[in-house]
């Protein structure tokens, strides 16, 4: 794939949930469009229901979205492809009654692998993420890092071009996050993948992304798109040099007037609340 | 780590001892009543009567075409109720609006006692083992239907949004995650169901009918002889007991992968 040819193609997409009138009625996306370069990892950040997540399912074909389209490569996305684009979620998308090494086989059944190649690229799969002495274990057995870590794998072993995750380390402490944020940028070093990532953290999009695309607050649209311009794999070194926090700085005075607009709108203009983390 | 396994054993054990000497102080209080404080042998024989009746039994092998019936209608009757609280569960699970219909109204019905039916059943089905077979599948039907809506109900929605991701088909998803995330709740109704038509079958045949072990407790009593009536029951209890352990030991074994 050459770096600039264009991955995923984002045109006027827009999502509402429910009807105009009812009470759950929410306009969640507003004329979204958005370019995803081959090879790239594009963060997707903003304020609490934004509509980043939803843009993320409209991407990989598990939410059709009200109006736009979205392409992959020459096709237009109609419904999940397997073959394309794989999911890490937030998390327990294990499923539970399954062995590790199971979980990660059953998505190649899912997606159509013959049975002799599914056993070796499982084991792959797990050495890449450091779990291979873990295979036999059930996902209750394992810590939420270790989790994470095989749902990554499940998705590796898939083989796809396009990861999508859905702030695949929200539910981590922080780190547990750095470490699999500097396992991600290797691995990123090592396999092109096209990944777009959702995330609520500001540290995180600056040390993970190639480009973050800035939404508005709801009904969410692309404020802004910053490129960072660092090569993978990053080191913790990068997280403490200038240059890294001018772009959080850059991004924070970004999203501040969103989250402050977010904040409003939930509690009528009272003060208090959820608090918006720089 | 296993000091607590170690303090777990002995409090088992201690358990164990309290229900074992339970027991034992029923029989010695069955002894004395029947062989020190002169208890009608007609209310309650005695143990030593009862343990030779229960012997002869046995050794004669008179219990084998009772056993054989009361046994096959339980068979039948779960082989019943079973497959139609699968199938119907399974069904009305995959709709939210029939869930909302059907689940109150299998719950309402669950509550009657509905072995106040068995007159009719036996009207219908006559007073051979068709009526006790009917009675035992219609009250296991409950326990089974409602356990199975329960459990593909409960899947996590994000099983599935994850097996879609990865493009499963809709057998796989049924073979893959909706039935293994049921399993857990699906195989406790089973077992419920399991045991109250054995529970509806015994007392069915006590009631009115022409045959099988209730049938040979109820008529021996009523020709007072109260010793092999007693072994009867010993010998019932002794079958109820094991064929609870067997489906319990299924469960535990169906359940175990998490």
């Amino acid at each position: 794939m050459d770096a600039d040819q264009v991955a995923i193609r984002v045109r006027g997409v827009s999502h509402e949930f429910g009807r105009p009138g009812e009470p759950h009625y929410v306009r969640a996306l507003q004329e979204t469009s958005l370019e995803v370069v081959g090879g790239e990892l594009l963060c997707l950040i903003g304020p609490s229901g934004c509509g980043k997540s939803t843009l993320l399912n409209v991407m990989g074909g598990l939410l059709a979205p009200t109006a736009g389209t979205v392409e992959v490569g020459a096709l237009s996305v109609r419904g999940p492809m397997p073959q394309e684009i794989a999911y890490v979620f937030q998390e327990n998308a294990l499923f539970p009654w399954s062995t590790v090494v199971d979980n990660i086989k059953v998505g190649m059944v899912f997606q159509g692998v013959p049975a002799r190649e599914r056993e070796a690229r499982a084991r792959k799969a797990l050495q890449n993420v450091s779990l291979a002495d873990f295979a036999e274990h059930y996902p209750g057995q394992l810590s939420g890092g270790m989790r994470q870590r095989a749902a990554l794998a499940r998705a590796l072993a898939l083989d796809t071009g396009i990861l999508l995750m859905d702030e695949p380390f929200g539910a981590l402490d922080e780190q547990t996050r750095m470490i699999l944020g500097e396992d991600l940028s290797a691995l990123l070093a090592s396999e092109r993948k096209t990944i777009v990532f959702v995330t609520h953290s500001l540290g995180e999009a600056v040390f993970l992304a190639d480009r973050i695309a800035v939404f508005s607050a709801r009904p969410g649209t692309i404020k802004a798109t910053i490129a960072i311009g660092e090569p993978h794999p990053r080191r913790p070194a990068f997280m403490t040099s200038a240059k890294f926090h001018r772009l959080r700085d850059e991004l924070y005075s970004l999203l501040h007037d969103e989250m402050r607009k977010t904040l409003s709108a939930m509690q009528g203009g009272a003060g208090g609340g959820e608090e918006a983390r720089p | 780590m296993s000091k607590n396994s170690d303090a777990a054993a002995r409090e088992r054990l201690v358990a164990r001892a309290a229900q074992g000497s339970f027991l034992a102080g029923l029989v010695v209080l069955w002894y004395l009543a029947t062989n020190a404080w002169d208890v009608s042998p007609l209310l309650l024989p005695k143990p030593q009567a009862v343990m030779r009746e229960l012997g002869s039994v046995l050794r004669s092998g008179e219990f084998v075409g009772d056993l054989r019936i009361t046994l096959g209608e339980l068979g039948a009757a779960f082989a019943i109720s079973a497959t139609g609280g699968l199938v119907l569960g399974y069904c009305v699970s995959q709709s939210r609006y029939w869930t909302r219909v059907l689940e109150p109204l299998l719950s309402a019905v669950y509550a009657i006692p509905i072995i106040l039916f068995l007159p009719l059943y036996v009207l219908f089905f006559g007073l051979g083992p068709a009526s006790k077979i009917a009675l035992g599948a219609t009250i296991s039907f409950f326990p089974i239907a409602l356990s199975t809506v329960a459990g593909f109900a409960s899947v996590e929605p994000i099983y599935v949004t994850a097996a879609r991701s990865m493009g499963c088909s809709s057998y796989q998803l049924f073979r893959w995650v909706l039935l293994p995330a049921a399993l857990p709740v699906i195989l406790t109704g089973l077992r419920m169901g399991f045991t109250v038509a054995l529970l509806a079958i015994l007392g069915s045949e006590t009631i009115s009918s022409v045959a099988g072990l209730g049938h040979r407790i109820v008529s021996l009593g009523e020709n007072m002889h109260m010793a092999r009536m007693f072994a009867y029951i010993l010998f019932v209890v002794a079958i109820a007991v094991s064929l609870n352990a067997v489906v319990s030991a299924l469960e535990l074994r169906g359940r175990r992968t998490y």
